[in-house]
């Protein structure tokens, strides 16, 4: 093993490690913070693939961003600080059939078919902010821009499904048409 | 470097996520789940971006695109869970059976018959909104 080699693994143990803690842990505030403990060896794995302008928007986006959303939406949903335990569903030897067999699966077609292949990583940088900016702005261009018009989609429709003083709930005279909300429909019943 | 370490780590944590997607109740637990699976696809691409040595560098670019659609995915996807908690006051996603089928026929009149297959599935639609003008 190079020294490489030595350190993905280490890092892969912290990653795979603080994952498990995240969809087994009993608080729902930690599960979010071992997020941050995953994603961030992550990043330090892409570092050591030579991607390193993914690993920095990998740390600003999702360290700073996604999980950020995630403890707001904790937050705001009202959920409890201390252990809670029914954050898991009945059917969790189901789940870890699945996963292990999911598991089983991929590593063995994976193994069989990897066996020999060896990533050769040195040469010139390739993922510097300036090769993978040229090649973004060159031959993605156009997934690029579409991007940005999907983000700002996506955003808008958050902003409009969160806000409350809009859609048809909002005039208290109007009684008659039944809304999206699900009170009405299940005062119906 | 060989290429089964990233690889086979990315298998387990995508395993992990299918997991945590399965057997947690809470719908943010759940998200962070689909983030895990993400990050697992990320970890692939990188990989054979690095071992392919591609010149459009497609791996790092579609990583980057992947980082932005789970970004939208997360946005949109907690309204919808404010959405949820603000209309039911409970986000666990296995007491959200409003779509479920169920086996016994509850509807008045028993047209809408639920192990019916998908092509009479508009007939039924139509007979329930039938009798929801009825009401």
């Amino acid at each position: 093993m190079t020294a490489a080699e030595i350190v993905f693994v280490l890092l892969g143990v912290v990653a795979l490690g603080s994952a498990v803690l995240v969809v087994t842990t009993r608080q729902l505030v930690h599960a979010a913070l071992w997020l941050v403990v995953s994603f961030g060896a992550l990043a330090a794995c892409y570092l050591l693939l030579t991607a390193e302008f993914v690993a920095w928007v990998q740390v600003l986006v999702y360290v700073g961003a996604i999980v950020v959303l995630l403890l707001f939406g904790i937050m705001l949903t009202r959920a409890p600080i201390g252990r809670s335990d029914d954050l898991d569903s009945g059917n969790r030897v189901a789940a870890l059939l699945v996963g292990a067999g999911t598991a089983a699966v991929l590593v063995t077609v994976l193994v069989q078919g990897f066996r020999t292949a060896y990533l050769d990583l040195g040469g010139p940088p390739a993922g510097s902010a300036s090769a993978v900016g040229e090649s973004l702005f060159r031959a993605w261009v156009l997934p690029f821009e579409l991007l940005s018009v999907l983000l700002l989609a996506a955003l808008v429709g958050a902003i409009v499904l969160s806000r409350s003083d809009i859609g048809p709930e909002a005039d208290p005279g109007a009684g008659s048409y039944p809304g999206p909300n699900a009170g009405s429909y299940s005062g119906e019943r | 470097m060989h290429v089964l370490y990233p690889v086979v780590l990315a298998a387990l944590l995508f395993s992990v996520g299918v997991y945590g997607v399965l057997a947690r109740r809470n719908a943010i637990l759940v998200l962070m789940s689909v983030e895990l699976m993400l990050n697992a696809v990320n970890l692939n691409l990188v990989t054979f971006d690095a071992y392919l040595h591609d010149a459009w560098h497609s791996g790092q670019a579609l990583t980057l695109f992947v980082i932005v659609i789970a970004a939208a995915e997360v946005g949109l996807g907690l309204a919808i869970v404010l959405l949820v908690f603000r209309n039911r006051a409970t986000i666990a996603v296995d007491s959200l059976r409003e779509l479920a089928e169920s086996d016994e026929p509850d509807e008045p009149d028993g047209s809408g018959e639920p192990d019916e297959s998908g092509a009479a599935g508009a007939r039924a639609v139509d007979a329930v909104d039938a009798v929801g003008a009825d009401r």
